[in-house]
């Protein structure tokens, strides 16, 4: 954490109230975002317990496993999630403008720009928390591999029609959750922790009802207090009155409330096996629906609560008005939604179980990439986070006291003026450092030349770029004394690195041929380490506008479609997902 | 519990999948385990210390045989005892087996599943912590038996993918290992923590009233840090001492390097707010870049047009001067 964090963290000990660590909203709100809280077994590893999904607050779906061990139910369940939430992705995917993207031409490497279709906006997700993204990541594994019966009618446990094909959108926002500044798929807390710093740790502040007490408490009074009753309070039932947002659930609520309800649900269910059509089945049948609405009552208890919290979460960052580079990310979102719509279209398999290596590489790139550039935008869009880096010396505002011409020494001269700032702040500058500031948006650099001699704060540097062609600097490129300049030692465009091989180059050592072609599927009952197969076809990579490729989109469709269905995870008995 | 169950179907037949496992990943060129041939001794004893002697004997008569008859042995829920300031601790890993070059192996089997080849970093690394602990223990022993060694690296046992099939994989802990040993012996022994109480401290829940229990809990010195609360039972307890005197490391223990000599949020606060500190020079690196930070920040919320400001700044009060305690 940067010191100026630290300090916003200590007076929010002070107030007892949590403190603005921005001044505008960095990250993208959908107007109709998609809220999906879900729950899971402490004991059963991680296994679906229920969910609340949807896209009104007002009236959320809660979809529920009364039994977690019963196959059967959990493949209902995915059916029902795969309902609620695939409508709303596809309502996304045939709203599209024509953009242009760099491609390179597989058959004369070059760079050439194709026309394609753009959604003009993408669907959002938003879980309470990390542990939440990571179930979303845990379900999109889970469910890819799936095969229905219509893909192979002697698939052992078919799984229900949709629910690979949510595997894949699933596991497609996960990975996106992993490139810093997007916004696919959120978790509440995340957003919250990046606006706010409230008086307790980074630990406490992943717990989203303390959280939101911290910076929002219900009775306007200390947040701290509200944050304790939030963490602490339990009813005369030992529950908490604020459920943990999930997806795990409180030890308390499973073994006081929940398994006595499912131990019912399970006799009912045997008894009801027990009567056959005989006369009591009616009752017996009664009973069991009895037990299944207390099990929904139980879990609709346990979620409904973060789901409000979350929703309320979602209000306070609305009140913030939005960073004015969110776009410019999100237009990146909706690139990677469209990537991947364009390849679930094309009837491309699903994401191989590992990278292979071009692939990593691309990935680790991209996202150290998109964490630069996330860095500079931020700062380049709310003055309390520039003030961050004021603080380390990477930034300084400066007043421009005094421009005088200069030319370069070439034969056509171009302006290479000389600005004299003013500054209190202490930039880390050396000889010929190189700053930049923002002129329309687009970043001017210059040069640090030296400080003024006796003049404290005096700085001299000299502009190097955009001021046109001609010999004079164009209208409005050269700052006027008096003008107040944020500079920046970061560059404001982050590109990528040097460009990786495409498959076909890349040694076998690195995943290369000659393992591409046969490497559709894992071994069958192989030892875990041979798993590592089921590599998809990288073709020449695509080139988003500007070269700023997320390496996670990198993989245009496939022209080859039908590939072999990578081979389903084994099935026993008793799996939990 | 799937835990359990799954735990039972890996031992189950005398071990063989389990033995299977560890030919597999560990086997070092030995001969495989034949089924039916594995020993399996019975570790039942009355009581902790007989357990505990029955586990030695039975390791030792293990590898006595290892040498002669390339045998493989494994002991299921093993009884091992570790001292820990100055008393014993009892351990019960879930398997130790020893391979038939006389090398004793921890085996820990976990619910939490391996998919596509790896699992939750912090659980293994939580299972490595445990498994640190076993391998310590079984030194102790292996200490007395000659030709005996154990193992710097345990087999972690978890479910594959989604299923309830077992999958297992080399963990190294030798890291776990000096991280253990170290903070073995720096622990105050027992006996000098409860000599240097006041006299009739009690900590019996029964007898003792709730004041006379957290005055004797106060009694004792504590390092409360916000990583207490997903470990230790007393967590919200010290961490409500810790804010009272207005400690900077209930906000984490990196807070705490960052602001150098600056112990409480009082302290830190006023720093940056330009009054002096006793004991802190003005032009202390960390006093100059606090005020500098209070100075930037504040300008950068003013330069914010009215209404953006969704949280107030309220009036607080933070006890002064008051530095915590360790218990
Ligand atoms: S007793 Fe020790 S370990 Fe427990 S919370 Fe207090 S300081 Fe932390």
């Amino acid at each position: 954490m940067s010191l100026i964090n630290t300090l916003a963290r200590l007076e929010a000990v002070e107030s007892g109230r949590a403190q603005p660590l921005t001044t505008v909203r960095h990250r993208r709100l959908s107007e109709r975002p998609m809220v999906f809280v879900p729950l899971t077994t402490a004991g059963e590893a991680g296994a679906p317990l229920g969910a609340l999904v949807g896209t009104d607050r007002e009236s959320p779906r809660l979809l529920t496993v009364a039994q977690p061990r019963d196959r059967d139910l959990r493949f209902a369940f995915l059916a029902d999630l795969a309902e609620a939430l695939l409508p709303h992705l596809d309502s996304y995917a045939d709203d599209v403008e024509p953009a242009e993207r760099n491609e390179t031409d597989p058959e004369t490497g070059k760079r050439v720009k194709v026309e394609v279709d753009l959604c003009v906006d993408a669907p959002q997700l938003i879980v309470p928390n990390r542990p939440g993204i990571d179930f979303v990541r845990l379900l999109g594994r889970s469910m890819r591999f799936r095969r229905t019966a219509e893909q192979d009618p002697d698939t052992p446990y078919p799984a229900p029609a949709r629910v690979p094909l949510l595997g894949r959108w699933l596991t497609h926002y996960g990975e996106r959750a992993r490139v810093p500044g997007s916004s696919l798929l959120l978790a509440a807390t995340d957003l919250l922790n990046r606006h706010w710093a409230t008086g307790q740790s980074n630990l406490e502040d992943q717990h989203l009802g303390a959280l939101l007490a911290w910076i929002d408490p219900p009775d306007g009074g200390s947040g701290r207090d509200a944050a304790l009753r939030a963490e602490t309070d339990r009813d005369r039932r030992g529950q908490l009155l604020c459920p943990p947002a999930g997806p795990a659930t409180d030890p308390a609520f499973d073994n006081r409330l929940l398994a006595p309800a499912i131990d019912e649900y399970d006799r009912a269910r045997q008894s009801l096996g027990a009567a056959e059509d005989g006369p009591g089945a009616d009752e017996q049948l009664g009973r069991l629906t009895r037990a299944e609405r207390e099990i929904r009552a139980l879990l609709a208890s346990q979620a409904r609560p973060t789901w409000d919290a979350v929703w309320r979460g979602l209000d306070l960052l609305r009140e913030l008005p939005e960073g004015a580079r969110v776009a410019d990310r999100w237009t990146r979102d909706r690139w990677s939604f469209t990537g991947h719509r364009d390849r679930v279209r094309s009837g491309e398999p699903p994401q191989p179980r590992h990278d292979d290596a071009v692939t990593a590489a691309q990935k680790l790139a991209s996202r150290e990439t998109a964490q630069a550039q996330l860095e500079a935008q931020e700062a380049l869009d709310d003055p309390l986070v520039l003030a961050g880096r004021r603080l380390s010396g990477e930034a300084f505002i400066g007043e421009v006291t005094d421009v005088v011409m200069a030319y370069s020494e070439s034969k056509r001269p171009s302006p290479r003026p000389l600005i004299t700032l003013y500054s209190e702040d202490r930039p880390q500058l050396g000889e010929r450092t190189k700053v930049y500031r923002s002129l329309d948006g687009k970043p001017q650099s210059a040069e640090f030349v030296g400080r003024e001699p006796g003049g404290h704060g005096l700085l001299v540097v000299r502009l190097t770029d955009r001021m046109g062609r001609g010999k004079e600097p164009a209208e409005g490129s050269v700052p006027e004394k008096g003008e107040r300049i944020a500079w920046t030692l970061f560059e404001h465009d982050q590109r990528g690195g040097p460009k990786l091989p495409s498959t076909e180059e890349t040694p076998w050592t690195h995943g290369g041929p000659p393992g591409v072609e046969g490497a559709g599927a894992a071994p069958a009952g192989g030892p875990v380490a041979g798993d590592a197969g089921a590599a998809g076809p990288v073709l020449g990579a695509v080139h988003l506008p500007e070269s700023r490729t997320p390496a996670d989109d990198a993989r245009p469709p496939s022209p080859r479609p039908s590939l072999p269905l990578p081979l389903p995870d084994p099935v026993t008995e008793e799996d939990f997902l | 519990m799937r835990g359990n169950a799954f735990e039972a179907r890996v031992k189950a037949d005398g071990g063989t999948e389990l033995l299977r496992l560890l030919h597999e990943r560990m086997g070092a060129g030995a001969r495989p385990p034949v089924p039916g041939e594995v020993l399996v001794p019975d570790l039942t004893a009355a009581g902790p210390e007989g357990r505990v002697a029955r586990t030695a004997l039975a390791l030792r008569e293990a590898t006595g045989a290892a040498g002669g008859s390339a045998a493989w042995t494994l002991l299921v829920h093993p009884l091992l005892a570790l001292e820990v300031a100055g008393s014993p601790a009892y351990l019960e890993p879930d398997a130790v087996v020893v391979r038939p070059d006389g090398r004793w192996i921890v085996v820990e089997i976990k619910s939490f599943p391996m998919i596509d080849s790896s699992a939750d970093p912090s659980k293994v690394g939580a299972a490595a912590r445990q498994a640190a602990v076993y391998v310590l223990a079984l030194e102790r022993v292996a200490a007395r038996v000659t030709g005996a060694a154990v193992d710097h690296s345990v087999l972690l046992v978890c479910p594959r993918d989604f299923s309830n099939l077992p999958t297992a994989s080399v963990v190294d802990v030798r890291k776990q290992l000096s991280v253990t040993r170290r903070q073995l012996t720096r622990l105050t022994r027992i006996d000098d923590i409860a000599a240097s109480l006041p006299e009739g401290t009690s900590f019996d829940l029964e007898r003792c009233s709730p004041a006379e229990l957290t005055a004797a809990v106060d009694a004792v010195s504590a390092a409360y840090a916000p990583e207490c609360l997903a470990a230790c039972e007393l967590a919200f307890h010290c961490r409500g001492q810790a804010r009272s005197a207005g400690a900077v490391e209930a906000l984490g223990r990196g807070v705490r390097g960052e602001l150098g000599g600056l112990t409480t949020v009082g302290a830190v606060l006023a720093a940056a707010r330009g009054e002096s500190t006793p004991g802190v020079a003005d032009d202390d690196p960390t006093v100059v870049a606090l005020r500098r930070a209070a100075a930037l920040r504040a300008e950068a919320l003013e330069s914010v047009p009215e209404g953006l400001e969704a949280v107030s700044r309220g009036p607080g009060s933070v006890p002064e001067g008051a530095v915590a305690g360790c218990r």
